[in-house]
């Protein structure tokens, strides 16, 4: 008999592959709808280009894209564990990033002192940001989902006026969009290019953004967190039974503020690894809706560490492919119903096979039942 | 909130007059503020105009939140469905004409709703996220159809369209206004431009709401007195805000619950596609990102309004009064701190009474009318100095209010009991 445990993740990764392939069959209907052919969409998604600086630049540009989503997902996760919704990811990230890059700008230290500097006011940003849904709910009694709502459209409004206002830089000549004043290079994050160089390969043309290794980092904290501290165990116990956990002394209250600033000091960090690899400064391009799609990253990936950094490399795979699927007369926003299709197939999938492995539970336990009264029946008679 | 369960008909009357006497109050205070702010545009039939307009997309999807939330299913993806809506409304309208845009944004809406209710209902997947799923997928589909129908060589092309907008409607939505008065002599007009006290002020308001206006409007503000009547007045209504208290005991009296839930959303997601329906009728043709987060602030509305029709059509009101009024004039914007602060002034004084006429008067009266007063010298002192407000805190006024009022008042609403809930059949017995 296989033990639960590995058939309740076997089950799990079997509904995974069927959401996956499920999203992939929806999305071929599309196409076909579109009078075109899935199979040359496939080719075009995994077609990473000719020459080995193609396929750098592609591989660059997947993990680019997927740096910035791990961290969303990572922050999304977070609240989720406790079945704290923190819609505000959004709002938080971009007020971090707006703050982080305007204080960045205003000194120049060594470098691993100014990027500590920047960091650590991005995650004080964030945090104290989420703060604020976190007293509502714990004094008022306000909804966490509303209030983080509210706390999006205002965050973005007060980073449109900074960004304009009292934060704006000067403007290079020719140049369209307003930003902050640009970073001095110490606070310009090292790229890993070294990566490429070191299996004789290219360098990509973008770079390989170093934040990847800060994000790793990150990861494997969250994780030790979540998994091996009395805090996480705390927070999953709250998630799982918030009465049963308020009866072993674990404080509701407490928890809901520090998840809900710990969710929002990792959100602060969404936007760094463009603002220090790339860009140097927040403009006014600057990349929006990264905190709803780590919410799908999330969920994607189950609340855990792994689950969503693979997830966060299917979107960056996903995302890359809207240019080759336009050169393939096809149009790229198939890519963003892949995604929404996936995660409503993925979170239907994690309902069924949660259901079937509680039916299966409840059977066996009940074979078990039966059984043990027969034994105990023929130990008496022996 | 117990009123609404046992609420005797006198209750309700005395009710009903208290909230025509605080229309009353504000139109005064709010005239009291244009005189003295002299900013016309507080009171003037273009600013209410413009907040009809504006406000009835917002209580659309609010009423949406509404006929869901009673059933017991959240609702996030109210956005979502409105950007379903927006879509299918350019796609007909352009080809036949405001009628067909009205019944296609319907049936987009409804197509988000049956979704939002397959995934919540029948596989009891958590209701936000499934809310957050729509979202996502909502954008996603529409721009994916408008690449394949609007694309270069397209017929839809030659007539207008573009990736990010769909062709001009083929025909208007007609409107129309009330004779009389705000038309033909349009004597509400002229008592306008009087600038009198008050009375000036009430024909503003009234002539910004009567004149001009499209069918839609009225059928969407029709709409908040119908889902009244049948939630609270109906069987079907009853038993639908049974699934959203209590579904189990729903399901021991006989109610579908599944079926109900299922009506409910689709109707949820239907009036939401209204909603951006309406967005289209107004632009005259679909463009992207157009729904611009109404359906959140459409849910926000609701829950502002206490999960009922009138309070919905209240805050649907102040947000569209709001961005309404910044639409017309932001110097204008300004009055409104002054408005802001008499209101203040008034709440602080009648916490002072309320201080004085109780024995022992406690702590919490006295931090809250001491934290009212400070921020009406706060808001006055803003009126003397700011000019211009930016236009970003402008924007962000209906969201901090919301949050305002949430934070003060969330102790006393009262959401569906089960709203949120997985409820699967057979599960308690």
């Amino acid at each position: 008999m296989m033990p639960a445990g590995l058939q309740r993740t076997l089950l799990t990764l079997a509904g995974a592959a069927v959401a996956v392939l499920l999203a992939v069959a929806v999305s071929s209907v599309a196409i076909l709808a579109a009078g075109a052919s899935p199979v040359t969409a496939l080719e075009a998604m995994f077609d990473f280009g000719d020459t080995q600086n193609q396929v750098v630049n592609a591989i660059a540009f997947i993990l680019n894209r997927a740096v910035p989503l791990f961290i969303a997902g990572l922050a999304v996760a977070i609240g989720f564990r406790m079945n704290l919704f923190n819609i505000g990811v959004e709002g938080q990230y971009r007020l971090a990033a707006i703050v982080a890059a305007f204080v960045g700008s205003q000194f120049v230290l060594p470098a691993p002192i100014q990027l500590t500097v920047i960091v650590v006011v991005a995650m004080l940003v964030g945090g104290l940001y989420a703060l604020i849904p976190a007293v509502l709910k714990v004094t008022r009694g306000v909804n966490e989902v509303i209030a983080t709502i509210m706390l999006n459209y205002i965050a973005t409004n007060i980073a449109a006026f900074l960004v304009r206002g009292p934060f704006t830089g000067e403007r290079a000549a020719g140049q369209l969009t307003i930003s902050t004043p640009e970073l001095p290079e110490s606070a310009w994050f090292p790229n890993l290019n070294f990566l490429f160089e070191m299996f004789g390969l290219p360098a990509p043309r973008s770079g390989l953004w170093g934040f990847l290794a800060v994000a790793v980092l990150l990861g494997v904290v969250v994780w030790v967190v979540l998994e091996r501290t009395r805090f996480g165990f705390e927070v999953k116990a709250s998630g799982l039974s918030a009465s049963a956990a308020l009866a072993s002394g674990v404080n509701p209250k407490r928890m809901v503020i520090s998840a809900m600033v710990l969710s929002g000091a990792v959100a602060g960090l969404i936007g760094l690894p463009e603002i220090l690899g790339r860009t140097h400064s927040y403009g006014s391009n600057f990349t929006a809706g990264l905190g709803f799609l780590g919410i799908a990253v999330a969920l994607l990936g189950r609340n855990k560490p792994v689950g969503i950094a693979v997830a966060a490399l299917l979107f960056g795979f996903l995302d890359r492919a809207a240019a080759p699927l336009q050169f393939a007369d096809i149009p790229p926003s198939v890519v963003a119903i892949i995604q929404g299709t996936i995660v409503l197939m993925v979170v239907i999938a994690n309902e069924i096979t949660n259901r079937m492995s509680l039916r299966h539970e409840e059977r066996r336990a009940a074979r078990q039942l039966a059984a043990t009264p027969s034994q105990a029946k023929t130990e008496v008679a022996a | 909130m117990t009123t609404s369960v046992a609420a005797p008909e006198a209750r309700r009357v005395r009710r009903y007059h208290l909230a025509l006497l605080g229309v009353a109050l504000l139109i005064l205070l709010l005239s009291l503020a244009r005189v003295v702010a002299d900013a016309p545009e507080l009171t003037s039939s273009g600013t209410f105009g413009a907040a009809l307009l504006l406000a009835v997309p917002i209580a659309l999807a609010g009423l949406g939140g509404l006929w869901s939330e009673r059933a017991g299913v959240v609702n996030i993806g109210l956005e979502g469905m409105m950007v379903l809506g927006t879509w299918c409304a350019g796609w007909a309208g352009y080809q036949w004409g405001a009628a067909a845009a009205l019944v296609a944004g319907l049936l987009g809406g409804a197509l988000g709703g049956l979704i939002h209710a397959v995934a919540t209902v029948t596989f009891g997947v958590d209701h936000i996220i499934s809310g957050v799923a729509i979202n996502l997928l909502g954008p996603g589909i529409t721009r994916f159809l408008s690449e394949v129908l609007y694309a270069q060589g397209t017929a839809a092309a030659d007539k207008g369209a573009g990736i990010t907008s769909s062709p001009g409607l083929a025909s208007q939505a007609p409107s129309v206004s009330l004779p009389l008065l705000s038309d033909g002599p349009d004597l509400l007009g002229k008592l306008e431009a009087t600038h009198w006290f008050l009375l000036s002020d009430v024909a503003g308001v009234l002539r910004g709401l009567t004149h001009d206006v499209n069918v839609l409007v009225i059928l969407a503000v029709a709409l908040i007195p119908l889902t009244f009547f049948i939630l609270w007045r109906t069987t079907f209504g009853l038993r639908l805000r049974s699934c959203g208290e209590n579904p189990w005991a729903a399901e021991s009296l006989g109610v579908n619950v599944y079926l109900t839930k299922y009506i409910a959303t689709i109707i949820s997601g239907a009036l939401a596609g209204l909603g951006g329906v309406f967005l289209v009728f107004v632009t005259t043709k679909y463009v992207e990102g157009q729904t611009a987060g109404r359906g959140f602030i459409g849910l926000a509305a609701m829950i502002f309004g206490n999960w009922r029709p009138g309070g919905l059509a209240v805050g649907a009101s102040l947000f569209g009064y709001a961005d309404g009024l910044q639409l017309r004039s932001s110097h204008a914007v300004t009055g409104l701190l002054l408005f802001g602060a008499i209101l203040l002034l008034i709440y602080t004084g009648a916490q002072v009474r309320k201080a004085l006429a109780v024995n022992g008067p406690g702590v919490r009266q006295y931090t809250a009318a001491a934290v009212a007063a400070l921020a009406a010298v706060i808001l006055l002192w803003l009126w003397v100095t700011v000019d211009k407000l930016p236009n970003e805190f402008v924007f962000i006024t209906p969201h901090v209010l919301t949050l305002l009022v949430l934070s003060a008042a969330s102790q006393s609403l009262r959401m569906p009991k089960a709203d949120g809930v997985r409820y699967r059949r057979g599960e308690q017995h």
